[in-house]
């Protein structure tokens, strides 16, 4: 089975990076732009088939490691080993 | 010399795969302050003879995922929590305060500088906090200067934590003018309240984005960072 965590930056939390990206958008003309906020994409492959076991292993290990639930959130999505995800 | 002023304190500095401040810590309290000190490796599982561990600065486990979250794992920490809890005295330089803000021995994070640029300066701190086996020599309100060398050094705690935080009087050191004011200016990196340091609710645990062990020897300038490391061996001959 393969998953995805998403990792973000909470909404109360600056993000720099995002606004810098923003910035040269804009300066590229992408004016209808408003807003950049930039996170962690995490892809990784699992050996069970057991979703609903995969999903709390996935949600206590990212609470432990992957993000950092003081200024970050994260979503699991889960995928089938043959989607073409 | 009586006998309590000459013992020497025991002194341990962690080194991670990507610590680059090891050498200097191990240096600055070694052969510049004459203690006895030792490196901890990170698979090491012994520490019960030290009196003193240094987290020093870098880029430990080449800060992967978050500066601080994979070290916050490694072996030596479970010793490294068990000792903080015990009462022994840490020190995070940098790094090491990231890695202390992972393993929850600190409150908050750090977060990428306001600016998105590594700075690596000199920069004046106020002591806000003289009752800490840290600070013990230095006076309240007192200008040190000490360099910072960090990308990720962006002090973060929700308002109410900080507010806690503040309350409690955890505040040890904050950036500041020439003269002591604390204002956006002063402040390199977006840290909130211009915090540069912090300890624990006990006050046993320092984390500090700036580094005193480059500021020990006495020829590379002033020795505003030997000051911390005295200050913790008048503490621990003073008990």
């Amino acid at each position: 089975m393969k998953a995805r965590v998403s990792v973000r930056l909470k909404p109360a939390i600056l993000d720099p990076q995002g606004k810098t990206v923003l910035r040269s958008l804009q300066q590229l003309g992408f004016n209808e732009v408003s807003s950049v906020r930039i996170g962690k994409l995490i892809e990784l492959e699992i050996d069970s088939s057991d979703s609903e076991e995969v999903k709390t292993r996935l949600e206590e290990f990212s609470r432990k490691l992957l993000a950092n639930p003081l200024m970050e959130t994260f979503d699991i999505e889960l995928f089938d080993d043959n989607s073409r995800e | 010399m009586t006998t309590a002023e000459s013992k020497l304190t025991r002194w341990g500095v962690v080194i991670f795969p990507g610590s680059n401040c090891d050498k200097d810590a191990l240096d600055a309290v070694g052969r510049i302050l004459d203690q006895d000190v030792r490196a901890i490796w990170h698979r090491d599982e012994h520490l019960d003879d030290l009196e003193v561990v240094i987290l020093p600065g870098g880029f430990s486990y080449g800060d992967y995922l978050r500066a601080g979250a994979i070290a916050r794992f490694a072996p030596v920490l479970e010793r490294v929590i068990d000792f903080a809890e015990r009462g022994g005295l840490v020190i995070g330089i940098c790094n090491g305060f990231q890695v202390l803000t992972e393993t929850g021995l600190l409150p908050g994070a750090l977060m990428r500088n306001e600016g998105l640029r590594f700075i690596c300066r000199e920069v004046t701190l106020r002591t806000e906090k003289t009752d800490t086996p840290f600070t013990c020599r230095l006076m309240d309100g007192q200008v040190i200067n000490l360099p910072i060398a960090h990308n990720e050094g962006n002090f973060y705690l929700p308002p109410d934590q900080l507010e806690e935080l503040e309350a409690n009087g955890q505040v040890v050191f904050r950036y500041c003018d020439a003269n002591g004011g604390i204002s956006a200016e002063a402040n390199p990196n977006g840290s909130l309240n211009n915090i540069a340091g912090i300890t624990n609710r006990n006050g046993n645990v320092l984390g500090m984005m700036p580094h005193p062990e480059r500021r020990t020897d006495p020829i590379l300038g002033n020795p505003d960072g030997a000051n911390i490391f005295r200050s913790v061996i008048d503490y621990i001959r003073r008990k």
